[in-house]
């Protein structure tokens, strides 16, 4: 797995998001689910935002999802070389999420929208393992 | 609200606007707040309400010698004041308070005397956006232009024509920060800030700060300033994280504050003379033409091509220059907000011959939340 340089911004986790934390350490991105009404929602929370129930389930999504919108950035920043993709990636299970996409060339020849890609995790310190995006690998 | 029982009889900008080193947060609110005074011939005695954004309410209240009555401190982003406007009106038709200030100032470029403006570690945005190295509003606010893009075939040459067209209404404009002419050329030459966005597209950052005072219909005749009446309000937040967004092609909160503007003052589009629609880049004419009803979806972009918000057009849009030539401190309600002022008083630089409808627009955040009042010079 691929280390981030030291100078990263680092997210601090909630007791209410550090089971997504947790997942990203293990290697799994972790979505939750209404049991009342089956709602698939992303950031965390302990609640559903479409029912207001406040029984839900963690469970390991697919990783896998398409790509919505994105920027190239071409400004400075801390720990990023310039230009870099910042994206949003919508989920198979539903939920979009921020991410970067990472492992092809920071262009929009090769940053098409709506291109399938897979999670895979940047470790940002022992605590942070950050879910970033690639193209989905050709099937073996 | 009812429509035309508040009016605006006290608006101005802080004496200067672009570069003001040597003028700390807190005194370009206060300055645009004596110059409001003055507009109105009131002094902070006269003042009983107070509303205000990026400073604490207590703060100006106390720094200006106001004891009021009520106060509102909602802070929503640029366009605070949009709603600050609406809560006022709220306010004094409830006999809460009967002349309110609303206030703002920032010193977005040179940074003097502001708080720092960051997102916590632990909030969601700052574990779920700021991690993949957004840079403010350049590198979030810009997110859902793609999706646009491709939903509606938007080209970036029609994305650059909204900076030009706005260009020509700061040509107009002696106050306005770039005046010179630019081309679709020039836009699309500028330097890349965050593909699409060249630095032509986004909003200038600048210093500078607004106020406004608003009272009853009734009160309002004994003002030297010609009266501009609120018609119709609305507001709504959607969320803090663009990521979030339901929907990249459209912004919920701009469609729920447009139309509770709407319905509230009775309204249709053909009866509003001039709009003023947040620019913080160049994509936000796209969607507020579009989510307040004045374009189809998907139009928006060969409405302003083919000129109709340019001078001359049939619907006058951000005759200031907007945020991308005007000014843009960073929360740049307040400006729209001044220009409408302006119009309907027949006192704008790039004035619309006989304007008696203006709406002002404003979006605060990254499509996080919205505002949006319709005023009227006409008496009710
Ligand atoms: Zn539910």
């Amino acid at each position: 797995m691929p280390r981030a340089e030291p100078s990263r911004y680092m997210p601090k986790p909630t007791p209410e998001t550090a089971p997504f934390w947790e997942g990203t350490r293990a290697g799994e991105l972790r979505l939750q689910r209404c049991d009342y009404c089956s709602h698939v929602y992303f950031p965390p929370r302990p609640f559903c935002p479409k029912c207001s129930g406040r029984t839900v389930s963690w469970f390991n999504a697919s990783g896998r999802g398409s790509l919505y919108s994105y920027i190239i950035s071409h400004r400075p920043m801390p720990g990023f070389t310039p230009p870099y993709s910042i994206a949003v990636v919508e989920l198979d299970e539903g939920p979009r999420m921020m991410t970067n996409i990472v492992e092809c060339p920071q262009t929009p020849d090769a940053l098409q929208l709506d291109m399938p890609v897979e999670v895979v995790f940047l470790e940002l310190s022992n605590e942070i393992h950050l879910p970033q995006f690639r193209p989905t690998q050709v099937s073996q | 609200m009812k429509p035309n029982s508040v009016a605006i009889v006290g608006a101005a900008e802080t004496t200067e606007l672009g570069k003001i080193p040597n003028t700390s947060q807190l005194e370009l609110h206060c300055d645009a707040a004596l110059n409001a005074f003055a507009d109105a011939g009131l002094k902070a005695s006269d003042i009983d309400g107070v509303a205000t954004a990026g400073e604490a309410a207590t703060a100006v209240a106390y720094h200006l010698g106001i004891t009021p009555t009520w106060v509102d401190g909602t802070s929503v982003g640029g366009c605070s004041f949009m709603l600050h406007v609406r809560h006022a009106a709220a306010a004094i038709n409830e006999g809460l308070c009967n002349t309110v200030l609303i206030t703002h100032g920032e010193s977005g470029r040179s940074q003097v005397g502001r708080g720092a403006f960051r997102r916590g570690g632990g909030s969601h945005g700052g574990q779920f956006e700021v991690p993949y190295g957004v840079m403010g509003p350049p590198t979030l606010f810009t997110l859902p232009a793609l999706r646009y893009m491709k939903t509606y075939g938007l080209r970036e040459e029609e994305l650059a024509m909204v900076a030009v067209v706005q260009r020509e209404w700061a040509a107009r404009n002696p106050r306005a920060s770039y005046r010179d002419p630019i081309t679709i050329a020039d836009v699309l030459e500028s330097r890349m800030i965050a593909y699409p966005f060249r630095k032509l597209m986004c909003c200038l950052v600048t210093d500078g700060g607004g106020a406004l005072i608003l009272t009853s219909a009734e009160r309002a005749r004994d003002f030297p300033t010609k009266p501009v009446y609120i018609v119709g309000t609305g507001e709504s937040v959607e969320t803090p994280m663009i990521s979030q967004m339901e929907d990249f092609n459209t912004s919920k909160a701009f469609r729920v504050s447009g139309q509770k503007a709407f319905a509230e003052a009775g309204i249709t589009h053909a009866d509003v003379d001039h709009l003023m629609i947040y620019d913080a880049f160049a994509h936000l004419p796209l969607y507020g033409l579009e989510d307040l009803g004045f374009c189809d979806r998907g139009q928006a972009a060969s409405f302003i091509w083919e000129r109709n918000t340019a001078p001359g057009g049939k619907l006058p849009l951000n005759t200031n220059g907007g945020g991308l030539s005007y000014m843009h401190s960073g929360m740049y309600g307040m400006y729209a907000l001044q220009e409408s002022v302006r119009q309907l008083r027949g006192t704008a630089p790039a004035q619309v011959d006989g304007a008696q409808i203006s709406i002002a627009h404003g979006v605060g955040g990254m499509f996080a939340s919205s505002g949006t009042v319709i005023l009227t010079n006409q008496e009710g």
